[in-house]
């Protein structure tokens, strides 16, 4: 088994299975890990911005990698958006988000490192899964310059192959020959993406899980029974 | 009508003599851990103050509790989309330093040092960092007695409408204690702001809650709860709060601070209340009809009506029992000489207060204060603190309730005077302030003996109510924080340790004995 095979074709699943099983059994089992772990009780003015512009930079780029890569080709070309004009977007939505949630994570590092109450209090997964983020942010990031000038050439193939790629592990038939002739710095930002996925369980990340739009919804006042016959 | 029954307080603050032993034991019990150091579920602040966390009674800077928004109650923190807008960074939350920077003592350093000139000290450390602090600057208590300028205490919002400056003078000081807790809300503005759900109130008692496994730390309780008595556990990331002591109360004890309380001013009783009035009445226009509005939420356990209703609510008959022979509402219904705290806050708070008198004996011995007929008990025009600021610490600024409770306080104190010093009753006294004897004989045992059976009238639960199979909850330990009362669980595990203690510092070595410098022992 070649080694593209293997991180292309292979471990996407390894990475998958991991956030999704990983997540239920920890929701199952540690519901008293499960949380945001906030250190705002030590600090607020740095997390006013960082937390901020962090948040906002990454649900964005999320939801963008999400629509960009898992809608099929034809979709896109259904609604009237050719490849040049998806490129167009997703450079400069990328770049306009990416440079937020940079700003913002850059704020949050230098907090959580040089804060020393935020720092005596932040466990090793803490750190490294910022340090984690902020390398697939910035890798994300470095890809801009090339995509801008695949796009000015007027060539949206890479950003095909990775959409197609996508797709293909998501309906169970990886091909990683798709990213053949995709850039290394692609690859390498991919690797880290994917990463962030396996050790999505092991982190404060899961807080994401538990977005409480429920909330919206629900009665001001919450009442509960502890009598059998009420419940 | 919805009959529920709610755990209630009552502080007598004539009684308080601020020796913080309910905070004390308080700690012990509950927040003697790493991460709620700074946490004070009770604590006893001395008024004028700004208290604990600083400021906490200026909504203006907090935005707690509830407000009306076009005659309908909303939080002060604004709609539910305003607080998930916020959910990355709350506003509105207080940092650890407006409470204050938990610290320590190098103890250790006092056995381990070898022989010096001076005395070695135990400075102080932060159990934040670890860090060695130079200087003290707040505690939990740093105004204590008056400690400080007026200039700071003086920020007190309870001054509001008030020539405040006439207080800074030394002769015109004044003093009180408050000892604060949960107040168990009827109307709770923390459950109402907690975006998971993991706030509740218990249907059977009203004691309010947070459910851990279910808090995911998004903090807005922290800043809505206008008393600011949730707290963020830094260490777990959990809001935790005062638990209404529920294990003892449950079993039909008092909370331990009202237990421990060395000048038994602390009463717990039931109190019944009409759950389909809340809304109605806590959203009243004016803020000084909020007292009287709580009045009126409360129902009258021998009313035979409430007592139809409550047994189709399910309320057990030794609830209603219980109902019917509560200290609370004797003092907050019948004799109406006790107060919520900050009914303005609309969140119905059930642990009420009755105001201090404030005499000031030497000044009466000496003639200089002006008394009722009989010389010795003074007029409440006399007392030393102004009416306005009970007022507008107990009801909203109302001050009618507030003058007659303490002249009923007083009417009980010039009643007995005349029973055991003249050996005959003086009743004017009483007719004037609207009691009649037989009340009067009921408040001296309440509130002047304190017996401990009056004190606390506490049914136990119904725990056959409760349990489907009570076989299967044998083996169970009742409460536990994490998951270690789950018996499944052991110590490896694949998530996230807790942080590492920083307690070595209060480790203790084995003593060697020093020796002097010419390398005798000494």
């Amino acid at each position: 088994m070649d080694f593209t095979q293997l991180i292309f074709g292979i471990y996407p699943y390894i990475a998958l299975t991991t956030f999704i099983v990983g997540s239920l059994i920890r929701f199952d089992r540690e519901q008293y890990s499960w949380k945001a772990d906030s250190s705002q009780l030590f600090e607020k003015k740095q997390l006013r911005l960082g937390s901020n512009l962090f948040h906002i930079g990454v649900l964005a780029l999320f939801l963008g990698h999400f629509a960009g890569l898992v809608t099929p080709h034809t979709w896109f070309l259904g609604m009237g958006v050719s490849d040049m004009a998806h490129q167009y977007i997703a450079i400069i939505a990328g770049a306009l988000f990416g440079t937020i949630c940079m700003i913002g994570g850059v704020i949050l590092w230098r907090r959580r490192m040089g804060n020393p109450r935020v720092r005596a209090n932040s466990r090793f997964m803490d750190i490294f899964i910022l340090d984690w983020l902020l390398i697939t942010l910035g890798l994300g990031l470095i890809t801009i310059p090339v995509s801008l000038m695949h796009a000015l050439k007027g060539d949206a193939a890479t950003m095909v192959y990775l959409a197609e790629w996508v797709q293909s592990v998501l309906s169970f038939r990886p091909e990683p020959v798709l990213l053949a002739d995709v850039g290394l710095l692609y690859k390498i930002h991919l690797f880290f993406g994917m990463s962030v996925f396996l050790l999505f369980p092991f982190t404060r990340l899961v807080h994401v899980w538990s977005i409480p739009l429920g909330y919206l919804l629900r009665p001001y006042q919450v009442v509960r029974s502890k009598y059998v016959r009420y419940r | 009508m919805k009959v529920r029954a709610n755990f209630a307080l009552v502080f007598n603050l004539d009684k308080c003599i601020g020796c913080h032993t309910c905070s004390v034991t308080c700690k012990n019990v509950w927040t003697n851990r790493k991460g709620v150091e700074y946490a004070w579920f009770n604590n006893v602040e001395s008024k004028p103050g700004i208290g604990y966390p600083k400021d906490w009674e200026d909504q203006e800077k907090w935005n707690g509790g509830w407000v009306l928004k076009n005659g309908e109650l909303e939080l002060k923190s604004g709609s539910r989309m305003t607080r998930l807008r916020n959910i990355f960074m709350n506003p509105d939350m207080p940092v650890i330093d407006d409470y204050y920077e938990p610290f320590t003592y190098d103890y250790a350093h006092l056995q381990n040092t070898p022989l010096l000139e001076a005395a070695p000290t135990a400075r102080p450390r932060s159990l934040l960092d670890d860090s060695r602090m130079e200087k003290i600057a707040w505690g939990p208590n740093w105004e204590d007695g008056l400690a400080g300028e007026f200039e700071k205490r003086g920020k007190d919002t309870n001054f509001n409408d008030m020539e405040k400056q006439v207080y800074a003078e030394f002769e015109n000081s004044f003093h009180m204690f408050l000892p604060r807790m949960c107040n168990h809300c009827i109307n709770p503005s923390c459950v109402a702001s907690c975006p998971s759900g993991a706030m509740y109130k218990r249907e059977e008692d009203g004691i309010v809650l947070v459910d851990q496994n279910k808090c995911r730390s998004w903090r807005m309780c922290i800043s809505n709860c206008p008393y600011k008595k949730v707290f963020y556990n830094w260490e777990t990331g959990k809001a935790e709060k005062c638990t209404g002591c529920y294990p003892r109360v449950e079993s039909g004890l008092p909370t331990v601070c009202s237990e421990s309380c060395v000048g038994r001013i602390r009463y717990n009783g039931i109190m019944l209340y009409d759950a389909d009035r809340i809304a109605e009445l806590a959203s009243l226009e004016d803020t000084q009809d909020l007292y009287q509005a709580q009045l009126d939420i409360f129902l009258d356990p021998n009313d035979p009506e409430v007592i139809r209703q409550a047994r189709e609510d399910g309320i057990p008959d030794s609830w209603m029992e219980a109902a019917r022979k509560s200290p609370i509402y004797k003092m907050a219904v019948e004799w109406q000489v006790a107060f919520p705290l900050h009914p303005e806050f609309r969140t119905m708070p059930m642990v009420w207060y009755v105001p201090p008198l404030s005499p000031v004996q030497s000044q009466i011995d000496q003639g200089n204060l002006e008394t009722a007929p009989d010389g010795v008990i003074p007029k409440i025009e006399t007392l030393r603190l102004p009416i306005k600021y009970l007022a507008n610490m107990l009801t909203a600024g109302k001050e009618e309730p507030v003058i007659l409770a303490l002249k009923r306080m007083i009417a009980m104190r010039s009643y007995y005077r005349s029973l055991d010093v003249e050996g005959k009753t003086d009743l004017a006294v009483l007719q004037e302030v609207g009691l009649d004897e037989a009340q009067v004989k009921e408040m001296y045992r309440y509130m002047a003996i304190a017996n401990y059976e009056d004190r606390f009238v506490i049914p136990t639960s119904h725990e056959e109510l409760r349990q489907e199979d009570p076989y299967a909850f044998q083996g169970q330990n009742g409460f536990s924080f994490g998951n270690e009362g789950c018996s499944i669980s052991s110590q490896a595990t694949l998530f996230p340790e807790p942080r590492k203690k920083v307690e070595h510092v209060l480790e203790f070595n084995a003593y060697v004995p020093a020796k002097s410098s010419n390398g005798e022992a000494v």
